[in-house]
Parts: C-alpha cells; sequence; structure tokens
C-alpha cells in the first residue's frame, strides 16, 4: 500500500477532526501558549497544557534506555527521518529552531521554535514563535518503563491550522487525523531506535494483470476459467 | 521475474512482476528454490482474509540461496542456502527478546490496520495481506527479506532442500502446537485435522512424550497418512461421532490435549458446522470454529487446548462455558518460528523428524494455480504442494 493509499484510508476522520479546529486564528492560540510559559514555566508541560486548539496525547514503549532516546530527539534535525509530515528542522542556536513542514499542492509551511523546557534525558518542550502560520507547542517525555521494560514515551502536541481558505485546503488535502499522525510518528520513532530502520513494503513486487480494470469485470470476463 | 498473483476468490495467476530490490540495511533478495503453499494460504484463495490486493505475491514457506544483501547483513553470503520463517522480526523488540517472534513490535508497516482489529499487530508475514505487513511472497523466483540478519537459517550441505523447507513454517508450527499442549507421560493427544499441520503435529505430539495420538479428518488419504506415517488412530468425522468416539478412547476421560490443527474453515457434519457456513456466508460470522467446538467439548477436565490452526477474526458459539468449568488451559498463536530453527534442524539432521514424507506433490511455480485448486478440493491424496521457481 503507498502512502497515498494509507493516508487516503485515513482520510474521513482526519478531514472532520481538522475542520473543527479551523475557526481559530493562529494568533488566538499562540497568545495562549506564550501566555502558559510565563505562568507555568516550572511544569514539564505547561506549553501544551489547557487550551483551544487541537491537542493529542500519544505513548509508547521503546526497547531502549530514557538517555539515547532524549539524545536523538533532542538533536531535532533527525526528527524529519521519523516525522513525515515534516521536512527539515534547521539548528539556529540558543535553543531556537527552524522548522518545514510538507503543505497542500507542493507548498510548504515555515516556522521558528524555541525549546521552552528541557530536562536532560527526561523531557524537551518547545513551541513555535510570534508569526508562524500554524501555531504549535509539543513535548516528548521520557519515562523508564518498569523492570527494565524499556522507556515509555510521550508525546503531547498541540497546534491550530490557520483560518480561512488556507486551512480549509490544508485540511482536505492532509486529510490525515492529525493524532494518527503522531502515532505513526511515534511508531516511526520506536521502530528507528530498536531496529536501526523504518521497516517498510514500499517497492514491492506486485501484479499487475493487463485484463484487470479498475472494476475488475474485464477480468471477470476474461480470466481463465475457473 | 515470475510470481504467483492474487486476483480473488478462487482467482491466482502466475505473473511476470518486477524483481525485489534491497530497500533497507538489513534487507536481503533470496533467489527461490523451494517454496510449498500452506493450508493458510488457502484462506487467501477462499477470500476469507481481509485487505488483499489484486496482483499481491503470495507465499510464505520458502528457501533458496542468498543473492544480495543489504550494508547492515553481516551474517549471510551470497550463495550461501537459507531456510526463511514465514514470520518477520526485528530481533530487537521486548516481544523478539523474549523469543515471542511471531509477536514482534517492528516488522509491520500497517500496524495501524491490525490495531483496529486486534488491539495491537503481530509481526509482518510474508504475502499474507495487507493488515500483516503487506509484504510480497516468496510463491515467486525472488523475495526481499526484511531483517534478514536475524531470520534466516543457514542450511548445511548434505540436506536437500525438501528435507529442510518446512522449517520455514509448518514444522516449527506443529511443534510449538505440541509443546503448547504441555504433553505428560501417558497422555493422549487428539488432532483436529489431517492437513500438513496436523500430519507433523502428530510427529511431535509423539517426539514429546505423548502415549497415543488420535487423528481427525474426513479424507481418507489423510487418515491413512495419519496412520501409516504418523502411527496415530484416526478417526473419520464424515463417519462418527467424534466427542463418543473420543470418550471411548479414553476410557470416559477425553484427551489430555486437544489441538485444534484446521482454523478458521472448519467443515463438519454437525448442525453448529453447517450454521457456521450461513453465517460466513451473510457476514454473520467471520470464522467457523466447528474444530474448536468440539476439541473444548471433547476435553478432559483441566486439560490443554492447543490451536494452530489460523483464526481471524469473531466467532460464534464457542462454548467458554464448557471450557470455564471444566478449567481448560488455551494455548495459541502464530508460531515463534525463530525458536525452533536450530533444535528442529538437528532433529532433522538426527533423523528424529521426517517432515519431507508430507509431501504428495511436486510442482513448477507455473503449475500453481492447478496446485492451489488440487489442493483446496483435497483431490488426488493432495496433502502438500512444493513448487519449484
Amino acid at each position: 500500500m503507498t502512502e497515498e493509499q494509507k493516508s487516503a484510508a485515513r482520510g474521513t476522520i482526519g478531514v472532520a477532526l481538522a475542520g473543527g479546529a479551523l475557526g481559530l486564528t493562529a494568533y488566538g492560540v499562540y497568545r495562549q501558549v506564550r501566555g502558559q510559559k510565563a505562568e507555568e514555566g516550572h511544569s514539564p508541560v505547561a506549553s501544551v497544557e489547557h487550551g483551544e486548539g487541537n491537542k493529542f496525547i500519544r505513548l509508547v514503549t521503546i526497547n531502549k534506555p530514557a538517555a539515547e532516546l532524549y539524545r536523538y530527539w533532542h538533536d531535532f534535525t533527525n526528527l524529519p527521518r521519523f516525522m513525515h509530515h515534516l521536512e527539515s528542522v534547521e539548528i539556529l542556536g540558543e535553543g531556537r529552531s527552524h522548522w518545514k513542514a510538507k503543505a497542500p499542492l507542493g507548498q510548504s509551511v515555515e516556522w521558528d521554535a524555541t525549546i521552552i523546557n528541557d530536562v536532560e534525558n527526561e523531557l524537551i518542550a518547545w513551541q513555535s514563535e510570534e508569526g508562524a502560520q500554524i501555531a504549535n507547542a509539543g513535548s516528548v517525555r521520557f519515562t523508564p518503563a518498569p523492570a527494565g521494560r524499556g522507556t515509555e514515551v510521550k508525546v503531547t502536541i498541540s497546534y491550530a491550522p490557520p483560518a480561512g481558505q488556507i486551512g480549509v485546503a490544508i485540511a482536505k488535502t492532509l486529510g490525515e487525523e492529525p493524532s494518527r499522525q503522531v502515532a505513526d510518528d511515534l511508531r516511526r520513532f520506536k521502530q528507528l531506535m530498536e531496529t536501526g530502520e523504518l521497516p517498510t513494503n514500499d517497492r514491492q513486487p506486485q501484479g499487475s494483470s493487463p485484463l484487470l480494470t479498475p472494476t475488475g469485470l474485464l477480468a471477470e470476463a476474461t480470466s481463465e476459467p475457473k | 521475474m515470475r510470481a504467483l498473483c492474487w486476483y480473488g476468490k478462487d482467482d491466482v495467476r502466475v505473473d511476470t512482476v518486477p524483481d525485489p530490490e534491497i530497500v533497507n540495511p538489513r534487507d536481503a533478495i533470496v533467489k527461490i528454490t523451494s517454496t510449498a503453499i500452506c493450508g493458510s494460504d488457502l484462506h487467501l484463495y477462499d477470500g476469507y482474509i481481509p485487505t488483499m490486493q489484486k496482483g499481491d505475491v503470495l507465499g510464505h514457506e520458502f528457501m533458496g540461496e542468498i543473492v544480495e544483501t543489504g550494508r547492515g547483513v553481516t551474517n549471510l553470503k551470497k550463495g550461501e542456502r537459507v531456510v526463511v520463517p514465514f514470520t518477520i522480526s526485528c530481533g530487537n523488540c521486548f516481544f523478539c527478546q523474549k523469543e515471542l517472534w511471531s509477536l514482534c513490535d517492528n516488522s509491520n508497516p500497517n500496524a495501524w490496520m491490525v490495531e483496529k482489529l486486534y488491539g495491537a499487530s503481530p509481526s509482518g508475514l510474508f504475502g499474507y495481506s495487507h493488515m500483516m505487513g503487506g509484504y510480497a511472497g516468496g510463491q515467486a523466483e525472488y523475495v526481499r527479506v526484511p531483517f534478514a540478519d536475524v531470520g534466516p537459517i543457514k542450511i548445511p550441505d548434505g540436506l536437500a532442500d525438501e528435507q529442510v523447507l518446512f522449517l520455514s513454517d509448518i514444522l516449527p508450527t506443529a511443534y510449538q502446537a505440541a509443546e503448547n499442549g504441555d504433553i505428560q507421560p501417558g497422555d493422549t493427544v487428539a488432532i483436529w485435522g489431517g492437513g500438513p499441520v496436523g500430519q507433523l503435529t502428530i510427529k511431535c505430539a509423539y517426539l514429546l512424550g505423548a502415549e497415543r495420538v488420535i487423528a481427525i479428518d474426513q479424507v481418507p488419504e489423510r487418515l491413512a497418512m495419519a496412520r501409516n506415517q504418523g502411527k496415530a488412530e484416526t478417526i473419520d468425522f464424515s463417519q462418527e461421532d467424534v466427542i463418543d468416539r473420543l470418550k471411548e478412547l479414553t476410557g470416559g476421560r477425553g484427551p489430555d490435549v486437544c489441538i485444534d490443527a484446521v482454523g478458521l474453515e472448519a467443515h463438519g457434519m454437525a448442525p453448529d458446522a453447517i450454521l457456521d457456513r450461513a453465517k460466513a456466508a451473510l457476514f454473520l460470522a467471520t470464522d467457523r470454529p466447528h474444530a474448536l467446538r468440539e476439541a473444548i467439548q471433547a476435553c478432559r477436565k483441566g486439560g490443554v487446548v492447543s490451536i494452530p490452526g489460523v483464526y481471524g477474526g469473531l466467532l460464534d458459539k464457542v462454548p467458554f462455558g464448557a471450557a470455564f468449568n471444566k478449567g481448560l488451559t488455551f494455548k495459541m498463536g502464530q508460531t515463534h518460528v525463530q525458536r525452533y530453527l536450530q533444535p528442529l534442524l538437528e532433529k532433522i539432521q538426527g533423523g528424529e523428524l521426517d517432515a519431507a514424507s508430507i509431501i504428495t506433490h511436486r510442482l513448477s511455480l507455473d503449475e500453481a494455480p492447478d496446485a492451489y485448486k488440487t489442493f483446496k478440493a483435497r483431490k488426488d491424496g493432495c496433502v502438500k504442494v512444493v513448487l519449484k521457481p
């Protein structure tokens, strides 16, 4: 199954969910996120708590020590390897980074982000800076699982797509449930950390009998006798 | 290359398809020298397994020669002969490290599909639907083997393909079925299904210390094979009441271990089996668990029901009350193939296990569509088909 087919398979719910956020302005969410930073800066997940935007929490257990996972994630340039909607992340220094994500119609969305909380081997939290087209914030927490069963990784993401025509286009074209994307990203993170690669069935041999039509009718009519 | 592709219910064709290629560092490409049709391939052929796509390459029992390896595969060299487990396993996750290879967390790229159905995904499988990974199978000239550094077992010189081919699936499956039965000295083991797994389970049950093995089927050739090769007693379910006969053979106790080597497409003469067929046809139930019901009903109190037969969905009228009140133990699941490769290879080398003797049909890959028909119809004494690409 191709990436397109996978996306299409999940599309229906995604449109409905993403659509629900369209009434929000980027500015509104941005203000909310900034406000929290000042009030709750001491809290590890403050940047994505509460709020009017879409928020998702996803968890996965990874059979690797927290320190190793923390180190890999902390280098944000690694993120596009498992977050497939990201094109690139560039480190600007002093906790700041420049993010570029895929958008509909071959376009891309870019923004700057700042790390707002960073506890070695435990937690990283970031949020987009003022002026981001899609205001967003995220955190990842690494907690050792019981009895040496690896590390529980908890990701919280909140975001608000832009309002108006662009927002509608993004919702329709991406067509995926964002929480599903986060879950997929986390699964890929686990696969990459545990196995060193991303298991795939891409570029598989597959038959395409010339008799087949999209409806299969011709194939039915002309295939070998049963 | 040539490959057997699925196009729908009762419709498989040998097509020319692109050759597989190395995609990931831990991949290998194997040139297939022998490949078999599995009883569980018939579930695909009969259209019972969802998420199949037209053109999917089938086959999960195969062996061959390494022709190419990714840079992450250092333990295999070009030209080496290997048998490839049908379960694809990473070797790194919690489950692989616990030797629960068929529950690998990482090898199914379409895990999200199965999670919706089952809550969590088992390992990816070769040629067994998109929800099980969408990996092209090995009824073909070549196959791409992911995680080739942990799966395939090298085959020493001097062993013919046929002697070791079934290490890929049915021999470990049979062995795990018997092992799951926790067979104690003096135990009687009853096995539903005289297909390839059933026949090999008879042998494994004796190997693990069964006092008696009773095989249940209706196909005369299969019953004869169970008697002659397996030294089992047999019950023809088209002629006798299975539960009554089992009681008769076990002093009224019932078998200590009951093994369902049939799975979701059970045939039967009893009213429940006929009702199952009707319900499955109307999509009121997905699986037809007649053999499982009988196994539960027949099993002695405190006994074990071991299930190597494949189930995929929802089962109706399973006598859970009988299972509960008789204190039965259930063991089931896809086979943790990698766990059994080395020990079973040694048993083959030592002459303790002969798996090749169940082969009844040797054909070319081009004859595969006919072979599926013959195997499905249990015609012509067909128990096991081996194909040569």
